[in-house]
């Protein structure tokens, strides 16, 4: 909208933000409880358009602040480097379309080294360039690690995950607080 | 590229044709630090880096800049530029290599995802009936199925709403399911929200394809439906 100088009235925000808001005045009411004795290791994607690009680090903090409330502090474990000064992930710009999976795929080795020092059993990936990137070098490098969405894990710690909302999730949470659904005997 | 670089002459009208676009991308300050190239993830495919690409540029070798399949590797994330000491503008350099390519010599899957955005309002190329329709049939699911939830609301196009989301076109086609835990938080949170049905994709392939035309006329069209239509106070990037 700035690029092409096209007015408009309304705010611009990042659902991350909205989350952050929403813990920060009760809105949402979550806790990391599910995960004090699982101690699942949580890392983060920062996407180089809400961190870098964005010339603030207000919504990767945001995004920071949510994810160590539903999964605890003591459970996220940050790459190096992070934030605005994070290494893209190589799936960005169009690479994931681009015709150059080869070199989009070393460009990556660099993310999944990252990725694989922390130890972290889920990298929350809020873009889905980095999420489908992430997921594909992981399997190309040979990775275990899991890329979820962070409303994924939202709704597992508030217990209102169903048990078809868990496509991300690996057998270690399968089954973790699991939304009971109803069963509907007239169909 | 391998041996003595042969320049005919120091006419360098590529450069001179992306300062004009981009008066401050500071071209003419490289002086070859190296720093953008240290912490570039794509620097060495196809031999190249940003101070090589870049120095091509300003040795006027416009046809090779041009040629370069390295435009499309890198993904214009912006590393380059914020250590840049000279504030030099690489990711909008990258932006007008990729613009010099003939539309249809681009990058095939890129250009099939911009023009499907032109013509349908998302990448994938579903009509806004059938999103309007997954978006109610995740929600009815929703309501019938998982308990707490029974007066879980979804609309699109709805007037006055407060919020407009828009939405990666991956979930409503391949993974509905995916859509229902955003749905409940909004539900929780009780927020007033709806999805616009025109130029909803979240996603925004016409900028990767620097095609400043679609890119425009897709933003133009979301802009316009969100103030004229709708009227929202908000819009939600929901990645």
């Amino acid at each position: 909208m700035r690029k092409f100088n096209i007015p408009y009235s309304f705010e611009y925000k990042s659902i991350l933000e909205l989350y952050a808001d929403w813990i920060r005045d009760g809105t949402l009411k979550v806790n990391a409880d599910w995960n004090r004795d699982l101690k699942i290791k949580f890392t983060v994607q920062d996407p180089c358009n809400i961190a870098r690009k964005i010339g603030t680090d207000k919504i990767v903090n945001d995004l920071r602040f949510v994810l160590k409330t539903v999964v605890g502090e003591e459970n996220v474990v940050d790459m190096v480097p992070n934030r605005s000064n994070n290494f893209c992930c190589g799936g960005g710009g169009g690479a994931l379309q681009g015709g150059f999976p080869e070199q989009r795929r070393a460009y990556g080795k660099v993310k999944f080294d990252q990725i694989m020092e922390t130890g972290a059993d889920y990298v929350i990936a809020p873009c889905h360039n980095c999420h489908a990137q992430i997921e594909d070098i992981c399997e190309h490098y040979g990775g275990e690690y899991r890329v979820v969405h962070l409303w994924t894990i939202l709704c597992l710690a508030m217990g209102v995950l169903g048990d078809n909302e868990r496509t991300y999730l690996g057998p270690d949470l399968a089954e973790l607080n699991v939304l009971q659904r109803r069963v509907n005997n007239d169909e | 590229m391998d041996g003595m670089i042969q320049l005919d002459d120091m006419d360098c009208e590529f450069k001179e044709e992306i300062l004009s676009r981009v008066p401050g991308a500071n071209l003419d300050l490289c002086f070859t630090c190296g720093t953008c190239t240290g912490g570039c993830p794509a620097s060495e495919q196809f031999g190249m880096d940003p101070r090589k690409f870049l120095r091509m540029l300003l040795l006027g070798m416009d046809d090779e800049v041009k040629q370069s399949p390295w435009a499309w590797v890198c993904t214009m994330c912006a590393r380059c530029k914020t250590v840049c000491p000279m504030e030099i503008d690489i990711p909008k350099m990258i932006y007008n290599v990729r613009g010099s390519w003939p539309r249809e010599k681009r990058p095939k899957g890129i250009l099939g995802s911009c023009d499907q955005h032109i013509r349908t309002g998302n990448a994938m190329g579903v009509p806004s009936e059938d999103f309007a329709w997954t978006v109610e049939d995740v929600a009815e699911e929703i309501r019938n199925e998982h308990p707490g939830f029974e007066n879980l609301q979804a609309s699109v196009d709805r007037v006055g709403a407060v919020m407009a989301l828009n939405q990666n076109s991956r979930e409503p086609v391949t993974e509905p399911d995916e859509m229902g835990p955003l749905l409940k938080i909004l539900h929780i949170a009780g927020v007033d929200w709806t999805y616009p049905t025109v130029m909803w994709g979240g996603e925004n392939y016409c900028m990767f394809l620097a095609d400043d035309e679609g890119w425009r006329y897709i933003t133009e069209e979301f802009v316009y439906h969100i103030e004229h239509n709708l009227g929202c106070k908000v819009v939600i990037n929901t990645e």
